[in-house]
């Protein structure tokens, strides 16, 4: 490994040519990296309508937004976050990685891979060209408005006039077929494309996880899809399936839109393992405490999400069997989820650990995500969430699991795999601001969250009144919101500066042993000169330590 | 040492073959929720017609879209075997006995538009059933675009042996279309009648 690179004098390459070969690329390095830097754009986007709508709340009987703008703001805020910042960037880490990481030299189906891309892509800018086109000519520039799980009958054409809501079922079935693609694409790298020695054994907690989420989203994006042609059905040729005056029933959507809605959750929090799974023990210079336990933790997650859809359904109503059928198999996604925080914990107990800003998130995500974890118990209670149901208490909550845990798994990647990505290191002063202020911004918006929720302020409301004394504990959230604005500007800056001035990183910054550190930073578009040839987990560690080598244990 | 230091785990599986399952468990999932809604809303049309009124069991359609996966399966074991011509003719027999129950769907669907006149919008019966036996045909159409594409080629001569597996990846696909066809066929002509 380690080879010398000779750098030869490179013909400036013209602008034009640039574009071109990011359009055309089926490189599935360069695919990441477009993934990653559309997500990015569209987290600034869902940020500034997050800020919009926390100005709104901020005090008493506000008249800051009209209650239409803050239906549409909060609908393009959650279907923004999960669809076209969530899905994509934790995808586009995996597109990245996990080649790198089993030793492949690209995804099975490289065209397949940009395919997916790309249609991902329309349907984010699809969903924007609402504001534009979404409303009948009279009202021109009306979003979607209908909420992120656009209950029925409100989809109906006779309560959603115009084109709004067609913008949003367009481009989520669109966006599910990207995915659909992005994850075929994954399992088959995974099982197909391993170098030699690589047993499904060996590989990466990554990798693994990258294939639980895969095989998650097909079974979890399919009845997403499935709804959507439901819905058009409905919208387009005069169908019934969510029309109560023809028979129809409102619940059946909520059913199929929670068969996604839940496991989706996994979806997104599956990645995020992944990241935590790899940087915890390479700052904690030890292996991953019960590698086994992890993946069969991950993987009884993936099967068990997929039975307690109904929890989102408590206050509708349901019978007593129905809802001691969901509380259990809820409360039952604690115990694998449990064995992992505990792994994590028994990877840092004992190690030498060092404090660089991937390991400063990856901790900030264990107590965050433990919190999150404990209120979702809570919730899992169908007595406690009839009280609690749809309040600010819920929108804590899986803000705390959202942003507490995936944010601040996903900050914990950009800092230990940008120097990979780009060859040259962020700052750690910065990221060390960046860290705190988040934190503390993060802390000040979600953890007072909870009490306006405790004390009866529903969700989705654009204003209320001074007298419910809800008044403080928003304009804290809302002072918490500017505090994690200027943290993330931070982050940004950070991104911008070090890509230019930051110090060179090499091949192997952190001392890491996974693959993808064997290569150059960044990679060469062939990955690896030699195919590599594994024996252990830690495949760079044998190499670094001839006399002592992980195989000899395993 | 290790037994499996030198093996490339990898390689024993085909992707073709893994990315097909991957598309099948992933439209399966899609069919589940379209039968999930059939079977939920069985009798629960505020108006008439119901199914029983107006369908009639495409018997002859079954039975051409059922064989045809004995059909596509002489194709591929022909291939792999290097029997070209047979495999062509198997290919044939597949391609028309789709068409065939592809026709019979239309003329059905024909019949009960224009001559019964029950439609999409009538009621919960009428939504249900053409977009579950909609979604199936659908699927059928996909598969004999795909089909064609590998007709045409093997007319040129560009399908040779070494392509067989490529084949048994589309046949496993139309395998797929079949089997759901059998579901449907139980929920929509058997239970739901």
């Amino acid at each position: 490994m380690a080879s010398e690179s000779i750098s030869l004098p490179v013909p400036r390459e013209s602008s034009r040519s640039v574009v071109l070969d990011w359009l055309f690329t089926v490189d599935h390095k360069k695919i990441g990296l477009m993934y990653i830097v559309y997500a990015l754009l569209f987290l600034v986007v869902m940020g500034i309508e997050a800020m919009f709508m926390r100005i709104q709340l901020s005090r008493p009987d506000n008249s800051f937004l009209s209650a239409e703008t803050f239906n549409r703001l909060f609908t393009m805020h959650g279907t923004t976050g999960v669809f076209f910042v969530a899905m994509p960037i934790l995808v586009g880490f995996g597109n990245y990685f996990v080649p790198l990481m089993i030793g492949a030299r690209d995804m099975a189906f490289p065209r397949l891979n940009a395919f997916s891309f790309w249609i991902t892509a329309f349907a984010g800018f699809l969903l924007y060209a609402s504001f534009l086109a979404g409303g009948p000519l009279r009202q021109v520039g009306s979003a979607p408005d209908v909420g992120w799980f656009a209950y029925a009958p409100l989809t109906a054409t006779a309560f959603s006039a115009g084109h709004s809501t067609d913008f949003w079922t367009l481009s989520i079935l669109i966006a599910g077929i990207g995915s659909i693609g992005g994850a075929i694409n994954m399992i088959a790298t995974v099982l197909c494309l391993r170098c030699p020695g690589m047993t499904l054994n060996r590989m990466p907690l990554f990798a693994w996880m990258n294939l639980v989420m895969g095989g998650l989203i097909l079974v979890t994006i399919s009845p997403l899809t499935a709804a959507q042609i439901m819905l058009m059905i409905d919208r387009y040729l005069s169908g019934h399936f969510f029309d109560p005056s023809a028979g129809g029933s409102a619940v059946l959507w909520m059913h199929f839109f929670w068969i996604f809605g839940h496991p989706e959750v996994y979806v997104l929090i599956i990645p995020s393992f992944a990241f935590i799974s790899e940087i915890i023990p390479v700052f904690s210079r030890k292996a991953i405490f019960g590698y086994p336990a992890m993946v069969a933790a991950t993987t009884s997650i993936g099967f068990v999400s997929l039975g307690v859809w109904a929890h989102h359904m408590y206050t509708v109503g349901m019978p007593s069997y129905g809802n001691a059928f969901f509380v259990f198999t809820t409360m039952l996604v604690a115990v694998p989820t449990g064995i992992k925080i505990f792994n994590w914990m028994a990877t840092i107990w004992g190690g030498k650990v060092r404090f660089a800003t991937p390991m400063l998130f990856c901790i900030g995500f264990l107590f965050q995500f433990l919190m999150a974890g404990l209120t979702g118990i809570m919730l899992a209670d169908a007595p406690f969430d009839w009280q609690l149901g749809n309040s600010y208490f819920v929108v804590a909550h899986f803000h705390y699991v959202i942003v507490g845990g995936i944010l601040f798994s996903i900050f914990a990647a950009f800092y230990y795999w940008y120097p990979k990505m780009t060859g040259r290191m962020l700052s750690e002063k910065l990221g060390k601001w960046h860290f705190w202020i988040f934190v503390i911004g993060f802390h000040l918006t979600f953890d007072t969250m909870h009490a306006p929720g405790l004390l009866g302020m529903p969700r989705r409301i654009y204003t209320y009144p001074a007298d419910r004394g809800w008044g403080a504990w928003n304009l804290v959230s809302t002072v918490g919101a500017f505090v994690q604005a200027i943290g993330t500007l931070i982050f940004v800056f950070n991104m911008i500066y070090s890509y230019f001035k930051g110090p060179l990183a090499g091949n192997d910054p952190w001392d890491a042993w996974t693959l993808e550190w064997s290569t150059t930073s960044p990679p060469p578009e062939y990955n690896f000169a030699v195919e590599p040839s594994v024996r252990s987990r830690r495949p760079l560690w044998d190499i670094k330590h001839p006399q002592d080598p992980d195989w000899k244990y395993e | 040492m290790d037994l499996h230091e030198a093996s490339n785990p990898g390689h024993t599986l085909s992707r073709g073959r893994v990315a097909m399952w991957s598309l099948i468990v992933a439209e399966s999932a899609i069919f589940l929720i379209f039968v999930a809604a059939y079977i939920f809303y069985l009798g629960k049309s505020l108006t008439g017609p119901t199914p029983d009124q107006v369908l009639t069991v495409p018997v002859i359609s079954t039975i051409c879209l059922l064989s045809s996966s004995f059909t596509i399966h002489w194709a591929t074991h022909a291939l792999k075997q290097g029997a070209l011509g047979m495999f062509k003719l198997a290919w044939l027999i597949t391609l028309a006995l789709g068409a065939i129950f592809l026709a019979g769907t239309a003329r059905e669907w024909r019949d009960l538009i224009y001559v019964k006149g029950f439609t999409i919008g009538t009621n919960l019966a009428g939504t249900t059933y053409y977009s579950l036996v909609g979604l199936h045909a659908s699927h059928v159409g996909v598969g004999l675009v795909a089909l064609t594409t590998v007709m045409i080629a093997a007319a040129l001569g560009k399908v040779r042996q070494e392509h067989a597996e490529r084949c048994e990846v589309l046949a496993l696909y139309w395998h797929f279309v079949d089997v759901v066809w059998v579901v449907v066929f139980t929920v929509v002509y058997g239970l739901g009648r």
